[in-house]
């Protein structure tokens, strides 16, 4: 609406100010910034504050002018709701941009299917080990925590409804989402001890171990979703004169397994790049070991890489007498690692999101 | 096989409040009877205690008598599941099962208690339902679309369909049409009329009208004061009902000269 149209007089329009405004005056923030880190000589970090600042300031009170104090309330509220954003949005970008930049140079099919075992200091060796330990045991974790998780989580809400049982469940789940994982992965350990003995470094112990961290998640999730499923639905089923477990197996459930995979994939996310909680409990093992049952043998797992190269680096051969700085080759590694480690993640969840559409309910329209 | 219900003394709990006291009635088969009465008088809740639908929700009990064709459907050696397997209810909001289809639907009844039907039979099971329920020609084309996809009025005779398609004994309405409009209400009561003479018809409705229009008989709910248990105040035809009934508050509420 331009000032033209405004009759004189008229209560019901008001000036305001133009569309992109918001743009407008963000764009002249981060150029003041910009000028002033170049006079001024100030950081990259020292100007983005003031840019953001600035922006903060400037767009309200221009608006305070010309639109009233309502709208540059307003104004105000949105431009701190768009900073948190992006603020948030800036170290999630920084850390892909960082992964991709250092990893994808030394990503390579000879890297993602060799292992560390016999290595010699030197460009080679690979994560093929770690890729299969990290699949193996997070699989273990989920084959553990899923029946049980679910199952808890059916118990809470078509069951247990407000029993005292219930009530309790509820409360040793919310302590079990604040076990540090070192203190998992300990218990699993010292448990595995007392089966098999002290020689023990099983990777079913760090299955294990992740499991006790995912279980809080998975049943917290899917008691949410089959909290969700309308009472309508069971009271449907029940008129049917189908009983109770039926109803809970072939409504409840699939109406809210959509969200329970979600959830899962969720709390998968969570456990698969732990590292302590498997150093301490099966430990790290150069070479390729596929069966998580071996008493003898630990497994490699990709955190358990990364922490290891970077931990124990490669050193690079020098002269006698002189100190060695170590070589990058580690760190190469290691930010490859973690590449591939984001990308199995993103591969879990878009499955999980894939899933979680197929069985969702259909609206059909 | 239609039946009839006789109730005796009935008080129903929700723990310890007493939501309806000493209701006694005969609900004849093969025939439609309605309960009328205001909110919270206890109409639902004597419904749903006629197919034990009622201790469904936590602490509800019943003291008292119902009997169909003879059996009490109390006794503790009675299975709830297979009470409402033959009494069927048909749900104030309609609720289709989201992941399921329009054929699956209708077969819910069948398959849910993993009855083993071949191909045909269950074909022949859901077009007979939903020819039943007045909605056959709607939806032949697009069985296999979700049961979610279709109207309010629609949903709701796909309920009923999913109902009858378990040949039920007695059926019983929970204020089927009031989450509908006109023309849908119209074609629920003229279901009605057609079930009737297989069915025996139960019909809890706010619609005066509309209990004047199906039913046989009809039965007056209605509280003595806040907080006080229901009970039923009056059972008579629906004719006597509405030209003469016996008690005063009966005559005040249908004319509308209540409280």
């Amino acid at each position: 609406m331009s000032t033209a149209s405004l009759s004189a007089g008229s209560d019901w329009s008001r000036p305001s100010l133009p569309r992109h405004a918001p743009l407008y005056v963000a764009g002249l923030a981060i150029v003041v910034a910009l000028l002033l880190k170049l006079l001024l000589g100030w950081d990259w970090a020292g100007a983005a504050i003031i840019a953001g600042i600035l922006n903060l300031i400037a767009l309200p009170l221009w608006s305070a002018f010309t639109e009233g104090r309502r709208k540059a309330g307003d104004r105000l509220v949105t431009t701190l709701i768009w900073s948190a954003f992006v603020t948030i949005c800036v170290p999630l970008a920084w850390v892909i941009i960082e992964v991709l930049g250092k990893g994808i140079p030394h990503l390579s099919w000879t890297f993602i299917t060799s292992t560390m075992r016999n290595h010699v200091p030197g460009p080679t060796g690979g994560i093929g080990a770690a890729i299969v330990g990290t699949l193996v045991i997070t699989a273990l974790a989920a084959v553990i925590a899923v029946p049980i998780g679910l199952l808890t989580a059916i118990f809470l809400v078509e069951y247990g409804r407000g029993s005292r049982l219930a009530r309790a469940v509820t409360f040793f789940v919310d302590v079990m989402t604040g076990i540090p994982s070192i203190v998992a992965g300990l218990f699993a350990a010292a448990l595995f001890v007392l089966i098999f003995g002290p020689a023990n470094q099983m990777g079913l112990t760090a299955g294990v171990a992740l499991a006790l961290l995912m279980l809080p998640t998975v049943i917290r999730s899917s008691e949410e979703m089959l909290r969700l499923v309308p009472d309508d639905l069971r009271e449907a089923s029940y008129a049917l004169g189908v009983t109770k477990w039926r109803t809970i197996l072939k409504v409840v459930v699939p109406t809210s397994v959509g969200g329970i995979v979600t959830g899962i994939m969720l709390a998968i996310s969570r456990v698969i790049g732990e590292t302590a909680p498997i150093l301490v409990a099966t430990g790290y093992l150069a070479g390729m070991n596929t069966n998580p049952f071996r008493q003898d043998q630990g497994m490699a797992t990709l955190p358990t890489f990364i922490y290891d190269q970077y931990a124990h680096p490669d050193v690079a051969s020098c002269a006698l007498g002189q100190t060695c700085a170590p070589a990058t080759w580690s760190m190469d590694r290691a930010w490859a690692a973690a590449l591939v480690l984001i990308i199995i993640v993103m591969v879990l969840n878009l499955a999980g999101r894939i899933i979680g559409k197929i069985f969702a309910p259909k609206t059909g329209r | 096989m239609a039946k009839s219900i006789d109730v005796t003394d009935l008080d129903i709990y929700y723990g310890d409040f007493k939501a309806v006291e000493g209701v006694n009635m005969t609900i004849k088969a093969k025939a439609v009877t309605a309960f009328i009465g205001p909110s919270g008088c206890g109409k639902s809740t004597f419904l749903r205690s006629l197919n034990r639908m009622h201790e469904v929700i936590p602490g509800a009990r019943v003291e008292g008598k119902v009997m169909v064709d003879g059996q009490s459907l109390y006794d503790s050696n009675v299975d709830p599941v297979e009470v409402r397997r033959r009494i069927g209810m048909v749900f104030q909001r309609p609720n289709p099962f989201p992941t399921m289809s329009i054929y699956e639907n209708v077969l819910a009844g069948n398959r849910l208690n993993s009855k083993r039907i071949t191909k045909s039979e269950a074909d022949a099971i859901v077009e007979k339902s939903l020819r039943g329920a007045n909605l056959w020609n709607e939806v032949k084309d697009r069985l296999g679309k979700p049961g979610m996809g279709l109207s309010g009025g629609q949903q709701q005779r796909l309920c009923i369909a999913r109902a009858i398609a378990v040949s039920p004994e007695v059926l019983l309405m929970d204020e089927p049409c009031s989450a509908l409009d006109p023309i849908s209400t119209a074609a629920i009561e003229d279901l009605i009329h057609e079930l009737k003479s297989e069915y025996t018809i139960v019909i809890v409705t706010h619609n005066m009208q509309q209990a004047a229009r199906v039913s046989d008989d009809t039965g007056f709910f209605n509280l003595k004061a806040a907080g006080k248990p229901g009970h039923l105040v009056e059972f008579n035809p629906t004719k006597t009902m509405f030209t003469t009934p016996d008690n005063p508050d009966t005559e005040a509420y249908i004319s509308g000269r209540f409280g």
